[in-house]
């Protein structure tokens, strides 16, 4: 039987990240898919062991723009294994804090482009302006919208003043109603339960054997949250559920990720007002030869980091897990018997990291002027203390 | 309480695959096994005792070279990390990918980076490198030149 090859990629026309599917196909069924990736290739492992556990905070901050926390804090915990030492509660509560706000705005994210990929763009304007308040409200807090730059092997690099507590909770409850439209827009929806529901099922036993993570593994009813399963930060300290659903299809995908987001509201809202008093940094000074692992639950699942250390204030070794490195390959396992127009769709329900940010220049339409990096600082600046106001 | 009998469980059935069990804290467990076991070990863990597979990792020391395979017991809350050390120049393990898919990929991406080589692993091509990376030049091992004059030019770079 005569079968065809269609390629997508290597750059990706509608996730515009660098990898490359290979999909064969039998009229309109996908019988077999390849993966390739590798064309964003940076080496930070390596480069890693030539930065200090100062520095590689900030370089592992990098791998990714979306979940730009959740690398940093799996790092500085790995670093603390080492030790082992634990940080204080309001360090605790302020990293929770951080890495909810981060997941937040990735589901919005998320849920804004599966809209679009779906061709339902109001859902893709509606999360996007959403997800906008949520970015306001991280740069009050950190001061900037992503890469926050807030942790630090012991603790926090920078306090949340309480001032700015009463502003960020306004922010947040400021998406709620429009939050909970969107999700009966969306979960009633019949054009969008035609499109997603039964497409690319990943079965339960499937999810174990590939070891899927995050709402990936929820939605195919593997109850597994490592904010649960092994307490870290601040969210043993507080009531909340973990959202799990049966089916696997996309349409679950979706909907553990919806309700995790009024989760994560939850858990923000709690941290900001009973934030503990005491110091945020423990100044660790000497790292003593060892190994120490870190995990956290990313939004997109667990992230794991793996120190070795000699001594000195560089690792020998920093293994680094995203999580879509797991949830990748069970395409494998989904889009395999769909037909060539769900593909797309089931390739971007796993939500696979976007590592690549894109770089601007600004113009001014009255002077003609054209800001060079200085003013644009500057400008971000003023902008953050016009919020704060 | 469970996390005593797990451990004990482990440490009588596999008396003669384990060589070395450090016990870190109550979250961390290292577990040093023979490379030829590894198979056995994380048939039993993943499948009888529903663990987890985290990921793996390896590492060039000097004598040997050695392979951390993270495994995590999600309702006691432990991390189980069995370390297998491979005799230099014989850098040859069992695949797990017939146990578990999971480990499909990053044995791929070991067998590239540190030029492990994966028995009964079903397809070995490169994962994260280019195509055209010159044969036997293993970048996360020790003697690997970051610039490697030759490396760079066969990519034309």
């Amino acid at each position: 039987m005569a079968r065809t090859i269609v390629p997508i990629g290597p750059y990706h026309p509608l996730q515009e990240e660098p990898e490359f599917f290979t999909l064969t196909v039998d009229g309109e069924k996908v019988v077999d898919i390849d993966v390739k990736v590798g064309y964003n290739h940076r080496g930070i492992e390596k480069l890693s062991e030539a930065k200090t556990f100062d520095q590689s905070t900030f370089l592992v901050e990098r791998i990714c723009g979306i979940c730009s926390t959740s690398h940093p804090f799996a790092h500085t915990r790995a670093v603390e294994d080492v030790i082992p030492v634990e940080v204080s509660e309001r360090a605790k509560y302020i990293r929770t804090i951080i890495a909810e706000g981060e997941r937040i705005h990735s589901h919005l994210l998320w849920l804004g482009l599966a809209g679009h990929f779906l061709g339902y763009n109001t859902v893709y304007m509606w999360a996007w302006k959403l997800r906008e308040e949520i970015l306001d409200a991280m740069e009050i807090l950190s001061g900037n919208r992503n890469n926050y730059a807030m942790f630090k092997p012991g603790g926090v690099r920078r306090d949340i003043k309480y001032e700015d507590v009463p502003v960020v909770v306004k922010k947040i409850n400021s998406i709620v109603p429009t939050l909970e439209m969107l999700k009966k827009a969306v979960i009633d929806d019949p054009v969008l339960h035609a499109r997603t529901k039964g497409v690319g099922v990943l079965s339960k036993q499937d999810a174990i054997n590939y070891c899927a993570l995050g709402p990936t593994a929820r939605a195919s009813g593997v109850a597994r949250d490592l904010r649960k399963d092994c307490p870290y930060g601040a969210y043993d300290k507080m009531q909340w559920d973990m959202i799990v659903t049966q089916n696997g299809d996309v349409f679950d995908k979706a909907v553990v990720r919806i309700l995790e987001t009024f989760e994560s509201i939850k858990i923000i809202k709690h941290c900001l007002l009973k934030l503990p008093k005491g110091e945020i940094d423990l100044n660790i000074k000497n790292i003593p030869p060892g190994e120490g692992i870190g995990h956290i639950e990313a939004p997109r699942g667990e992230v794991f980091h793996y120190v070795r250390t000699d001594g000195t204030n560089r690792p020998v070794r920093h293994k680094i897990r995203a999580p879509s490195f797991m949830n990748v390959p069970t395409f494998k396992a989904t889009v395999i018997g769909q037909t060539i127009s769900d593909a797309t769709i089931i390739l971007a329900a796993v939500d696979p990291c976007y590592c690549c940010t894109e770089r601007m220049a600004v113009r001014n339409i009255k002077g003609k002027k054209l800001y060079n990096g200085e003013d644009l600082v500057k400008l971000s600046q003023e902008k953050t203390e016009r919020m704060r106001r | 309480m469970r996390r005593q009998e797990v451990l004990k469980d482990i440490k009588e059935r596999f008396k003669e695959d384990i060589i070395d069990v450090f016990d870190k804290s109550s979250k961390r467990v290292y577990i040093e096994i023979k490379p030829e076991s590894i198979r056995k070990v994380a048939k039993y863990i993943f499948k009888d005792l529903g663990a987890r597979f985290n990921i793996a990792s390896g590492m060039d020391g000097r004598e040997d070279m050695e392979i951390l395979y993270h495994f995590i017991l999600e309702d006691i809350n432990l991390l189980i990390s069995f370390r297998v050390k491979l005799e230099k120049p014989k850098l040859e393990i069992d695949s797990l990918v017939p146990v578990f898919e999971a480990a499909n990929w990053i044995e791929r991406e070991i067998h590239e980076l540190l030029g492990i080589n994966f028995k009964g692993h079903p397809d070995l091509r490169k994962l994260l490198l280019a195509d055209d990376w010159p044969k036997d030049v293993y970048p996360l091992r020790r003697d690997y030149k970051e610039w490697d004059k030759k490396a760079i030019r066969d990519r034309g770079v």
